[in-house]
């Protein structure tokens, strides 16, 4: 079968396509979130170490990897705008900056919770915990800026050039507790050494952090097409046919 | 299963208030996320549909 998908790259064609979409992606997030948060309460056991509070594990770290996946795909959308001089493909990266910055906002809140019983502080000045803390004002700075400039074309490419220079944060992020003398634990999961967690503390992580993802799509989608209804003034493609024909007839 | 009983469970070995503040925040900012999306599209095709029927009249930018 062949699918002609750059006519998708087109707003009006896009458009009802996500909507199409939204409803799946959040029916198998909700339902992952389930079997995860099962797995994570009532499968996996006590960790010998950190006793149950390491069962923050479940939404931390998969909120810390969305706070940098959803950076580097906003980038990569922000650069395929410019590129391409695409409006669909700022519109996409305008999209992910709010969800991004919410999963970075729980990645620190989250790691606070985990912080204060297990380092018997909230916060510490650690070279994980600042580099995320500037994710969270990368993220803020692109939305500001997007909403500081009034005119739209200026406001995509400032905005794009500010998230594809902060790239360079993501990579410092991950390899902080590697690079430096942390108080962050290191990587549990790490792609050259496999995972040092038992399979089922593993197995209910990966399960959240794949309904993370999940849920992320979802959002955005529905986000994104908001930002094409509220752009455009003209999309009339999900009003019934008797509204359209009513605003023809007043014309 | 490792819980005795419901309220060993919501005692979470003593880390009860941070497991239970750090699953709580998230899922209020995932509820308040998708709240906030269902109020904006509902504004925005409000805008649209006033736009579209109000003739010639662009209010919409």
């Amino acid at each position: 079968m062949s699918v002609n998908w750059s006519k998708y790259s087109a707003p009006m064609a896009f458009y009802p396509l996500a909507g199409r979409l939204i409803p799946w992606f959040s029916v198998m997030a909700v339902a992952l979130m389930g079997v995860g948060l099962y797995m994570g309460f009532f499968v996996a056991p006590t960790d010998f170490q950190q006793g149950e509070s390491y069962r923050i594990i479940f939404v931390h770290v998969p909120a810390a990897w969305m706070s940098m996946f959803l950076y580097v795909v906003m980038a990569i959308w922000a650069g395929v705008g410019m590129g391409l001089n695409a409006r669909l493909s700022f519109m996409m990266a305008q999209a992910i900056a709010p969800t991004g910055a919410m999963f970075t906002f729980l990645a620190l809140l989250t790691g606070a919770m985990w912080g204060k019983p297990t380092w018997g502080a909230w916060w510490v000045w650690d070279a994980r915990l600042t580099s995320e803390l500037i994710l969270l004002f990368q993220y803020a700075g692109v939305m500001l800026l997007r909403t500081s400039i009034d005119d739209m074309r200026r406001a995509d490419r400032s905005s794009a050039v500010f998230a594809l220079v902060g790239v360079v944060n993501v990579p410092i992020i991950y390899y902080s507790v590697q690079w430096w003398n942390t108080l962050h634990q290191g990587a549990s999961v790490s792609m050259s050494t496999g995972s040092k967690m038992a399979a089922t503390m593993l197995m209910a992580m990966l399960i959240m952090t794949v309904a993370f993802w999940l849920y992320s799509i979802a959002v955005i989608l529905a986000r994104v097409r908001c930002i094409v209804v509220e752009r455009d003034s003209l999309p009339v493609w999900d009003e019934k046919p008797a509204v359209v024909q009513e605003a023809v007839e007043a014309r | 299963m490792q819980w005795g009983s419901a309220s060993e469970f919501f005692a979470m070995g003593g880390y009860g208030l941070y497991v239970w503040t750090s699953f709580l925040a998230t899922a209020l900012c995932m509820l308040w996320e998708v709240l906030a999306l269902w109020r904006r599209r509902v504004a925005a095709r409000a805008e649209q549909r006033a736009a579209l029927l109000g003739g010639t009249d662009e209010t919409a930018t």
